[in-house]
């Protein structure tokens, strides 16, 4: 690759960032310990790690956010102070945050000027920014409609903006944190071949990511993360993939899931004609189709807000819809009384909701209430016909701690008190442990670390293989990939159409998730 | 991991807010050129220095206990019930219907039945919001205060053209029969021996705001339905998930908030004044929106506010009655206890959290 000659030619430079014994606090948690890095211009620097690994409390402290407790960051070979954002700025440093910040009814040009007027009067500053945005879509390949609104471009589009932004700004060193988390994978090739251009026009990146493949893709140097600590810093052609999540993780890590297999027997969900509505009347699922058996997995894939959460809350209970839905050959009400979680539940259904946090936990309670969430009406759980009985509450929770691996095995912790994967693991406890006929999975490894990943999975993988029914929503690709036995993809609200995950690959799924139908769909 | 020990929150942060809050009352009194310290002085003795005192100010915490309870229930399915006021005049209305009307034998069972009533009649007057909140998304603050409008509106006519006895001109009901009259604490407490103001004012009211509290407390954290509550109250989507209807939550949070705030009738029309009269309630069910946030929304937190406030109204009225600190100036001090334990509450908590976080980091 061009890039890591560039870097070998420039070794001998002053490093474009320099950290210097980076330390940050948050009360009992140290976020950053004693981090030193030298990111060389012109390269493309991956830093990966885990959720909570520390990565984005860096780039907060390089970009002004927060202040660090200890250390020195260099820019240039120059010590440089970074109060706030404004000095990040002024020192060369963009940033492209994971959520955009961009004003939604306003155009593309309205956008990059924002903040970076000059004087009180706005025409001169946006026919400047004009003539600037002409120059950096030619330099850099950038192309993007000036006067196009937020609102209507997609958003692969919208974080072109936040690129040219940050180039307008006459950023020379860009930081994108998770960049490729809300694209389809033919928007990401389109990222990564913009990272491309911008390291050729001597640009310096760091990409801050989880997915092990786009540092492997794009990257000259990757620098991994773990607990707070850099664990090393290596060149990108002298790894691969099974040392970096081995350092990542601290221990062997299985990136594929080993599975049997799938041995399907008799329907349990079947699923024809559903419609659902929001709230403001837009139709979000126009009449889908699928069906699900016993033993296997059915995966759906696609670009989140494409229909597939409502497809989830309607199967689930939560929200009206219409068509019909059949479970175990019993139709299942779609809207009204006995559209509801407890009836669901009453017929064979559990559900890992795709928001652990605003809906399968509440998370100020503790995590023995937690366990009761959604089975409170189990008998298990009652002393009388009024109260619950906590103590057997208690004791069962503490068993579904062990079996599942929860850290801290404490069931008078309170749900937020716990990370990621372990709230993860409480709701996925609570519900497999039901033997239900069908299990409704959305996002299950969301925010959720690349060891509790691997155990999930094969919990998910141990249900099915008991003989239920597994419905998984995912827009983590490798995710649908690695654990479906069949993939539908929906587009639009519709299904675009099934594939075995042996007989497709990334590019034809990336093809449908954008609305392109392949061969015969 | 929580940000300062549970006993940093429930037991430091009022006390603190209640410390500035007499500070800044006690310049208050300085500023109008009188002295603090005997102020105090006087609040205490009159409060709590004779069994008369302990009666007024307990007479007054059993109002507060029941409104305190009921704002506390419907805080917990994040509602809040501003209107306390008006279900408890409703329920005044039910206790006078029922000690007027039946002829009981004896004063427990017209204590049972008055109390149903009241609740009834409380109850009742927050269905309307909550089902307004739980089908059409009418905000429950807006209706709640509207209703205690048109309560106080329909207990001036109900007063006036319907209870009012033939020929007398005050605005109330005649006085119940001597069969309802409820045990005073001096007829309870004499026969076991201990002397007990005949004048003061609370009764048997008392026990049953402290039997309430129990059961409120073995509602919230012990019954299922409780369990529900809580659950919707912290996250709406997390209820839709389990399986708890809003609508039904919703309804029956405000049914128990305003029995609630219906029964404090049983103290105030039935143990009190024996019969109804307008403005029976004297904003003791705005008191309860203030006991309830200084109580945590806990049932003991709010027997702990209650007694307080009762003590801040018994010792406020005896300081109007023999200084000359005016009437208005009790109302400054009531307020700034509400303005520094409900309002100013994230003033004390966020420096305290800094405080207790930087403790822990030093030991670490």
């Amino acid at each position: 690759m061009t890039g890591a000659h560039e870097a070998e030619r420039q070794a001998t430079a002053a490093p474009a960032i320099e950290l210097r014994g980076i330390s940050k606090s948050f009360g009992p948690v140290q976020a950053n310990k004693d981090i030193s890095i030298r990111v060389m211009p012109g390269t493309i620097h991956g830093i990966i790690g885990e959720n909570g690994a520390g990565k984005s409390t860096l780039m907060s402290i390089l970009y002004g956010f927060y202040k660090a407790d200890a250390g020195e960051i260099f820019v240039n070979g120059k010590k440089t102070e970074i109060p706030d954002s404004q000095a990040a700025i002024a020192a060369g440093i963009g940033m492209v945050f994971q959520h955009f910040k961009l004003v939604e009814n306003f155009t593309v040009l309205e956008n990059v000027v924002l903040g970076a007027e000059d004087g009180r009067l706005l025409r001169p500053s946006l026919a400047k920014a004009r003539k600037i945005l002409a120059e950096l879509a030619v330099e850099y390949e950038l192309n993007v409609d000036p006067d196009s609104r937020i609102d209507q471009i997609g958003v692969g589009m919208q974080q072109r903006v936040e690129i040219l932004k940050a180039l307008y700004r006459q950023a020379d060193i860009l930081i994108l944190d998770e960049p490729t988390g809300v694209l389809t994978p033919a928007e990401a090739d389109q990222l990564f071949r913009i990272l491309d251009r911008l390291r050729a026009e001597g640009k310096t990146i760091i990409l801050i990511t989880h997915k092990l493949r786009e540092i492997m893709e794009i990257t000259d140097t990757v620098s991994v993360m773990r607990r707070g600590e850099m664990t090393a810093t290596v060149k990108t052609t002298e790894t691969n993939p099974e040392q970096l999540a081995e350092l990542m993780v601290g221990r062997k890590v299985l990136l594929r899931v080993d599975k049997a297999p799938a041995n399907p027997g008799k329907t349990v969900l079947e699923v024809k004609n559903l419609r659902v509505h929001d709230r403001q009347g837009v139709e979000r699922v126009k009449g889908i189709d699928l069906t699900v058996r016993a033993g296997e997995i059915l995966g759906i894939a696609g670009v989140a807000g494409n229909g597939q959460s409502e497809l989830l809350e309607v199967l689930g209970g939560m929200r009206p819809g219409a068509g019909t839905v059949t479970l175990n050959g019993e139709p299942l009400v779609l809207e009204g009384r006995g559209a509801d979680g407890q009836s669901r539940r009453a017929a064979g259904l559990a559900h890992v909701p795709e928001d652990r946090q605003r809906e399968g936990l509440i998370m100020e309670f503790h995590a023995w209430e937690n366990v009761a969430f959604g089975y409170h009406h189990d008998p298990a759980y009652q002393r009388n016909a009024l109260m619950m009985d906590n103590a057997a509450l208690r004791r069962d929770t503490a068993a579904k701690m062990e079996k599942f691996d929860v850290r801290p095995p404490d069931p008078w912790l309170t749900a937020k008190n716990f990370s990621g994967g372990n709230q993860q693991k409480i709701v996925v406890a609570r519900e497999i442990e039901r033997n239900p006929d069908l299990l409704l999975v959305g996002q299950p490894t969301r925010g959720v670390d690349i060891g509790a990943i691997e155990f999930i999975h094969r919990q998910i993988v141990a249900l099915r293989d008991q003989g239920a029914a597994i419905l998984l929503v995912s827009v983590e690709l490798d995710e649908i990939l690695s654990l479906s036995d069949r993939i539908a993809v929906m587009f639009d609200g519709r299904m675009m159409g099934e594939r075995l995950p042996d007989q497709t690959d990334e590019t034809e799924l990336g093809l449908l998730m954008a609305g392109v139908s392949g061969k015969a769909a | 991991m929580d940000k300062m020990p549970k006993w940093a929150d429930v037991v430091l942060i009022p006390l603190i807010s209640l410390i500035l809050a007499a500070a800044l009352s006690a310049l208050v009194i300085l500023g109008i050129g009188e002295d603090p310290v005997a102020a105090v002085k006087m609040m205490v003795s009159g409060a709590l220095g004779s069994t008369y005192g302990w009666g007024y100010t307990l007479y007054y915490a059993t109002n507060f206990m029941f409104t305190g309870l009921a704002v506390a229930v419907a805080f917990h399915a994040r509602m809040f019930n501003i209107g306390g006021e008006g279900q408890a005049m409703l329920g005044g209305l039910g206790v006078a219907i029922m000690c007027l009307y039946v002829p009981w034998p004896h004063w427990t069972l017209a204590l049972i039945g008055a109390s149903g009533l009241a609740a009834l009649f409380g109850a009742a007057w927050a269905a309307i919001p909550a089902w307004l909140q739980a089908k059409r998304g009418s905000h429950i603050v807006i209706t709640t205060i509207m209703f205690n409008f048109i309560a106080s509106a329909v207990l001036n006519y109900v007063l006036v053209n319907l209870l009012r006895p033939v020929g007398s001109m005050d605005p109330a009901t005649a006085r119940f029969p001597e069969a309802v009259h409820l045990p005073t604490l001096h007829e309870l407490l004499a026969p076991i021996g201990i002397g007990f103001s005949k004048a003061a004012p609370a009764n048997v009211s008392l026990l049953v705001a402290v039997i309430a509290c129990v059961l409120v407390w073995l509602l919230i954290w012990r019954t299922r339905l409780g369990y529900e509550i809580r659950a919707y109250g912290h996250s709406e989507t997390g209820a839709l998930y389990a399986g708890i209807s809003p609508v039904r939550i919703t309804m029956i949070a405000m049914l128990i908030s305003g029995g609630l705030a219906g029964m404090m009738a049983i103290n105030n029309v039935m143990g009190e004044a024996e019969r109804l009269v307008l403005n029976a309630t004297e904003g003791a069910g705005f008191i309860g929106i203030a006991v309830a946030l200084m109580g945590r929304s806990h049932p003991f937190g709010v027997f702990l506010a209650a007694i307080l406030f009762g003590f801040l109204y018994q010792g406020g009225a005896e300081l109007a009655l023999w200084t000359s600190i005016p009437r208005e100036l009790i109302v400054v001090i009531q307020a700034l206890v509400i303005l520094f334990t409900g309002a100013l509450d994230n003033m004390v908590r966020m420096p305290l959290e800094k405080l207790f976080l930087s403790l822990r980091k030093g030991r670490a």
